[in-house]
C-alpha cells in the first residue's frame, strides 16, 4: 500500500503539486444480526479507497476514489491538481513542518492477528446467545430489534511528499442487544453493548444480553413529571455525552470560525474544579488509539481541562496557524481534507460513589437516555430530550420519559457537584457518573 | 455521465445483461426466493468557502456493487467497490451462503412494476456545471452576507453537487436504471454583538440544475434568512419550559410528520411488531383534520425517486387519511412477508447497504384556516418556525425535534424570540391534538437527510401551519 502512495505522491508532484499527502485504506467488515433466534440479516463487505490532499503553492484542493486502477490514479491526481488551480491561495495552508513528524509508528497492540477467523456460524452464534439471554430473563421481554455481532479488520497508510509514510492495522469486534418489554398495553426497547480491539476481551455475549434486559424493564411503568428545577445525575453513558460537547467546542475549526462557547476561554475556569478531561491516543489495546495522527503526527496524552481549567484546544496543523498556536496532534485525514478528531477521551474519575451521589439527592432525575440535537455549540444552549429514572429521598423510585432536561453547557460544568469513581472504557469516549446541581426538567 | 444507466455499466465493466443473469443465477441455486444486484457509480463534489475564501474544494468517486439474497426473513448482503467481474462473482457467492440455510424453496420472479417516472431530466447535471461560476457564487453569498448587517463575522457558505447511476437487476433478467443528480446549497453566519454570538444556517436544493439557485435570488433568500435568523437569536430570551400550545409554521417544521409518525409507520417496524403504531391499521392516530402523505413522485424534489432502490416506481402513498391510519411504507421484504402491496419505498445509501423501509417526501395536506387567525387564537404558547434535526423512540413513540427559531405568543401575538429548544411528544398522541391547519402548504427548501440503522438519505418534509393544542417545550424557564 505504501508503493502504491509513493507513486501517487510522485505523480502528483509531477503535475504541478508544491506538496501533497494521500492516504489509502482497506477493510473487510462481517456483521450478523439474529432476531428472535433466527438469522436476520448478515453482511459481508470489502471497500478501499484512497484520497489524495494536493498543494499547488498555498492553494488546496482534494479528490478520493474507490477504484484503485492507474487509470483512476492519474485522474485523481488531475482532478485534484485542476481544483487546487482554482482554490483560495491561503498562506497558512500546507503540511505540518517536518521536523514535527512521527520518527516510528508504536506499536499500540491495535491489531487482533486471529480474532477475525472465527467462523460465520460461530460469529452469528454470539449474536444468538447476547439476545437469547435478553429474552430468557424475564417474561416481560417479549420481543426484540435484535442481537448484533459486527467484526472489520482494517489497513491504512499514510504518507506525505515530505518524507513521512507510516502504515497500521486495526481490528474491532462489537456485540450488542436491543430488547422489548411489554406490560399492559406498553412498550418499552432499550440495549446494551461491548466494543473491543480484540474478540477475547469482549464480554460474555449473555452478559451483555441480562444487562440489557434489566436496563428495558426498568423503563417499563414510565411516568412523567411535572416541570420542575433538580439535581440532575447523568449515567456514565450520557455523563460522555456531555464530555464530547467539550470535546466539540476545544476543537480548533469550530474556534477559529468563532462558532464555539469556548473562544477565548483557554487558561480560564469553565468547570468545576472536580472537572479533568483528557485525551489520550496512546493506550494500547484501546478503540481511540492510533500510533500518529491524521498529518503524521506522533499522538499523545492531552489535558484539555485540569481541574476546571480549559488547558488545551484540539488542534490540528492549520486551525493551530490560525489561532497562533502549535498542533496538539488531533489531526483526522477524510477523503476532503483535515479536521479534528479526538482519540481516547475521557473525563477522569472523582471520589464519589454513585449510589452515595443518588442518595444525596431528596427529589431529582438520573438520566439514562437523551435524544435529538438541541445543542448550541455557539452559545452552550442545551435542551434534549431525555429517559430516565426518578429519585425520590435518595432512592431511584420510578422510570420517567417525555420529559426534556435543559440549560447552558457552561453552566453545567460549573454546577458539577459530584464526579463518580466508576469510570469504565466501553466506547473511545468514557466518563465516570455525573451530579449537576439543578437544572430545568420540563415534563407535564 | 449518460444517458442510459444500463449502457454505462455495460461499457464501462462488462455487466451486460447477460453477465448479471449468469451472477445472480448462481446466486439462486438454493432456497432463495428473492435476489437482486445493485451497482452504483457515484461522482460527487464538494466546495467550501469561508473567511471569504475557498478553503475547500473535493472530488469523489465512489463504486460499489450490492448483491442480496432474501430467503423467508432472512438477508444475505455482500458488496465489493471492485466491479471487475470477478469479485461481483465472490460477492454473489457470500450472499448465496449467507441465505441459503432455510426451508422455503420457491423461486420468485420479479416482473415488471409499471411505468417509471422522469422526475428529474436536466439539460446540464449540476455536478457538471461551470466550476467558476459556482466559487463566484460562494463569493457573492459571503459579500452578501456581510453587506446586510455589520455584526457578520464569519460566513461559511457551501456547495455539494453528486450524480449517482444506479442499475437494479434481478435473475428474471428484469433491469432497470435511473440516473439521480442532487445539488444543496448551504450558508452558515456567525454574528456577534459585544459578548453575544449567534449563528443562523440556512440552505435549498434538490434534483435540480445549478441554475435553480440562480433562479429568483433563491441564493439572495438563504443568505438574508440565514443573517436574519442569527441576528433575531442575539436578543432571545430564555425559552419556556412545560405543557403549552404550540403553533407550527409552514415548511421545515414538518420535521413534525417525520419524527412523529413516519418512522413509526415503515414496513420493518411493524411486521416486528416494535412500532408505537404496530397494528393500529384503520384506527385513529391524528384529528380529523390531518391528512399525511409520503410522496417520492413531486418533480424534481430532493427526496423524489424514478424508482426506489429496489427497482419499484415511487408512488404518492396516503399514511394518515383525515385522522385514520391508512398504511405503512415498504420494501421488497417487507411487504412480501406482511403480505402487503408494494409502496416504493425501499432506500438505501449506497451499493454498501441493504436496502429498507425509508420516507421520500413527507407532508400534511392543506386545512382551510387562515395562518394568522391560527395565531391569534392562542392566548400563551410558542410560535416555531425553524427547526434543527429530530429524533424518535420507535417503540414507546416518544419523538423530539428541535427548534432554532421560535417566539412566544402573547394574547395572539407573536412577540418575543426564544433561545432553541427540544419540543417532546408522543407520535401516536401529538397529531390527536391538532386543532387548526391552515391553508399554506409549503414544501421545505430540499435540505433535509434522514439517518436510521446508520444509513442516511435525502429526504423532504412539508407543512401547513397548524395548531397542536398540548406540546411539551423544553426550554429553561419554569
Amino acid at each position: 500500500m505504501r508503493d502504491l502512495l509513493a507513486d501517487l505522491l510522485a505523480q502528483a508532484t509531477r503535475k504541478g503539486a508544491t506538496a501533497a499527502d494521500a492516504f489509502v485504506v482497506q477493510d473487510q467488515a462481517f456483521s450478523a444480526q439474529v432476531r428472535l433466534g433466527q438469522v436476520d440479516t448478515v453482511k459481508h463487505a470489502r471497500d478501499q479507497h484512497m484520497a489524495l490532499r494536493v498543494f499547488v503553492g498555498q492553494s488546496v484542493a482534494a479528490a478520493s476514489t474507490s477504484d484503485l486502477t492507474a487509470e483512476a490514479m492519474t485522474r485523481l491526481v488531475d482532478e485534484a491538481v485542476s481544483l487546487a488551480r482554482v482554490t483560495s491561495p491561503d498562506e497558512l495552508a500546507g503540511l505540518p513542518d517536518a521536523s514535527l513528524l512521527a520518527r516510528d509508528v508504536p506499536d499500540l497492540d491495535l491489531h487482533d492477528p486471529h480474532g477475525h477467523d472465527l467462523p460465520p456460524e460461530e460469529k452469528i452464534e454470539l449474536a444468538r446467545r447476547c439476545e437469547a439471554a435478553a429474552l430468557e430473563a424475564d417474561p416481560r421481554i417479549t420481543n426484540s430489534e435484535g442481537g448484533d455481532f459486527g467484526d472489520r479488520r482494517a489497513r491504512y497508510a499514510y504518507a506525505t511528499s515530505h518524507g513521512f509514510s507510516g502504515e497500521y492495522r486495526t481490528s474491532s469486534f462489537s456485540l450488542a442487544v436491543s430488547p422489548v418489554a411489554a406490560q399492559n398495553g406498553e412498550m418499552q426497547r432499550d440495549y446494551w453493548y461491548h466494543g473491543t480491539r480484540k474478540r477475547a476481551s469482549l464480554e460474555r455475549p449473555e452478559d451483555i444480553g441480562r444487562v440489557a434486559a434489566r436496563r428495558t424493564l426498568r423503563r417499563l411503568g414510565a411516568r412523567r413529571v411535572k416541570t420542575t428545577e433538580v439535581p440532575v445525575i447523568f449515567d456514565p453513558d450520557m455523563a460522555a455525552s456531555l464530555v464530547r460537547h467539550i470535546a466539540g467546542a476545544a476543537s480548533g475549526p469550530a474556534l477559529y470560525r468563532r462558532a464555539s462557547f469556548l473562544v477565548g476561554k483557554l487558561g480560564e475556569r469553565i468547570a468545576a474544579p472536580s472537572i479533568t478531561v483528557v485525551d489520550d491516543g496512546t493506550i494500547p489495546g484501546a478503540l481511540g488509539s492510533r500510533p500518529f495522527d491524521g498529518e503524521g503526527l506522533p499522538v499523545r496524552r492531552t489535558v484539555v481541562v485540569d481541574r476546571g481549567v480549559l488547558s488545551s484546544y484540539l488542534l490540528d496543523t492549520y486551525s493551530g496557524r490560525k489561532l497562533g498556536l502549535p498542533s496538539t496532534h488531533h489531526a483526522a485525514r477524510d477523503g476532503s481534507g483535515v479536521s479534528v478528531s479526538t482519540t481516547n477521551l475521557y473525563l477522569a474519575a472523582g471520589a464519589t460513589d454513585p449510589v452515595e451521589m443518588i442518595r444525596s439527592v431528596k427529589s431529582g432525575l438520573y438520566v439514562t437516555e437523551l435524544i435529538g440535537f438541541g445543542v448550541n455549540g455557539v452559545t452552550g444552549d442545551y435542551s434534549r430530550g431525555a429517559v430516565g429514572l426518578w429519585i425520590e429521598n435518595g432512592e431511584l423510585a420510578y422510570p420517567v420519559e417525555e420529559i426534556t432536561v435543559a440549560g447552558n453547557l457552561l453552566d453545567m460544568f460549573h454546577a458539577v457537584e459530584a464526579v463518580g469513581n466508576d469510570l469504565v472504557f466501553r466506547d473511545r469516549t468514557a466518563a465516570p457518573t455525573v451530579m449537576i446541581g439543578r437544572m430545568t426538567v420540563a415534563g407535564a | 455521465m449518460p444517458a442510459h444507466p444500463e449502457r454505462f455499466f455495460a461499457d464501462r465493466f462488462g455487466l451486460n445483461a447477460g453477465a448479471m443473469e449468469r451472477l445472480l443465477g448462481s446466486t439462486l441455486t438454493g432456497r432463495v426466493e428473492h435476489a437482486d444486484l445493485f451497482l452504483e457509480y457515484r461522482i460527487s463534489e464538494e466546495l467550501v468557502l469561508e473567511e471569504g475564501a475557498v478553503k475547500k474544494a473535493a472530488r469523489h468517486v465512489s463504486q460499489g456493487a450490492g448483491v442480496r439474497a432474501q430467503s423467508g426473513e432472512r438477508t444475505g448482503y455482500a458488496h465489493t467497490d471492485d466491479l471487475a467481474l470477478p469479485n461481483l462473482e465472490e460477492a454473489a457467492r457470500q450472499a448465496r451462503a449467507i441465505a441459503d440455510r432455510s426451508s422455503a424453496s420457491a423461486v420468485v420472479a420479479v416482473g415488471h412494476d409499471g411505468a417509471p417516472h422522469d422526475l428529474y431530466r436536466l439539460a446540464e447535471p449540476p455536478i457538471a456545471a461551470n466550476l467558476d461560476r459556482k466559487l463566484a457564487l460562494l463569493g457573492q453569498m459571503d459579500g452578501a452576507a456581510r453587506g446586510l448587517d455589520p455584526r457578520v463575522r464569519q460566513v461559511i457558505a457551501t456547495l455539494g453537487s453528486e450524480d449517482v447511476v444506479v442499475v437494479m437487476a434481478t435473475p428474471s433478467g428484469w433491469t432497470v436504471g435511473d440516473v439521480r443528480p442532487l445539488t444543496r446549497l448551504n450558508v452558515t453566519v456567525i454574528v456577534e454583538d459585544g459578548a453575544k454570538r449567534e449563528i443562523g444556517t440556512y440552505g435549498g436544493g434538490g434534483r435540480v440544475a445549478f441554475d435553480f439557485f440562480l433562479e429568483q435570488d433563491r441564493w439572495k433568500h438563504y443568505v438574508t434568512e440565514a443573517v436574519r435568523q442569527a441576528v433575531i437569536k442575539l436578543h432571545a430570551v430564555d425559552a419556556p419550559a412545560g405543557e403549552m400550545t404550540v403553533v407550527l409554521g409552514p415548511g421545515w417544521p414538518g420535521i413534525l410528520l417525520h419524527e412523529a409518525i413516519g418512522h413509526g409507520l415503515e414496513g420493518d417496524f411493524n411486521r416486528k411488531k416494535t412500532s408505537a403504531f404496530s397494528g393500529r391499521l384503520g384506527q385513529p392516530v391524528a384529528s380529523e383534520l390531518v391528512t399525511v402523505v409520503d410522496d417520492g413522485t413531486i418533480q424534481n424534489r430532493r427526496g423524489s425517486l424514478n424508482v426506489d432502490d429496489e427497482g419499484v416506481p415511487t408512488r404518492r402513498n396516503v399514511l394518515i387519511e383525515k385522522g385514520i391510519l391508512r398504511g405503512y411504507m415498504q420494501d421488497r421484504l417487507n411487504s412480501r412477508l406482511m403480505g402487503m402491496e408494494l409502496t416504493g419505498n425501499g432506500r438505501r445509501e449506497s451499493y454498501a447497504h441493504p436496502p429498507m423501509p425509508r420516507m421520500t417526501n413527507t407532508f400534511m395536506l392543506a386545512g382551510q384556516d387562515e395562518p394568522s387567525d391560527i395565531i391569534r387564537s392562542v392566548q400563551k404558547g410558542l410560535y416555531a418556525v425553524n427547526f434543527g434535526g429530530g429524533q424518535v423512540d420507535i417503540t414507546n413513540g416518544r419523538f423530539v425535534f428541535s427548534a432554532s427559531e421560535a417566539y412566544l405568543i402573547e394574547d395572539g401575538c407573536v412577540t418575543s424570540p426564544v433561545k432553541g429548544a427540544t419540543l417532546i411528544g408522543n407520535g401516536p398522541e401529538s397529531l390527536t391534538r391538532v386543532s387548526r391547519v391552515g391553508h399554506d402548504l409549503k414544501l421545505d427548501e430540499g435540505v433535509g437527510t434522514c439517518g436510521k440503522d446508520g444509513q442516511s438519505v435525502p429526504v423532504g418534509v412539508g407543512l401547513p401551519t397548524i395548531r397542536i393544542d398540548r406540546m411539551t417545550v423544553g426550554g429553561t424557564q419554569v
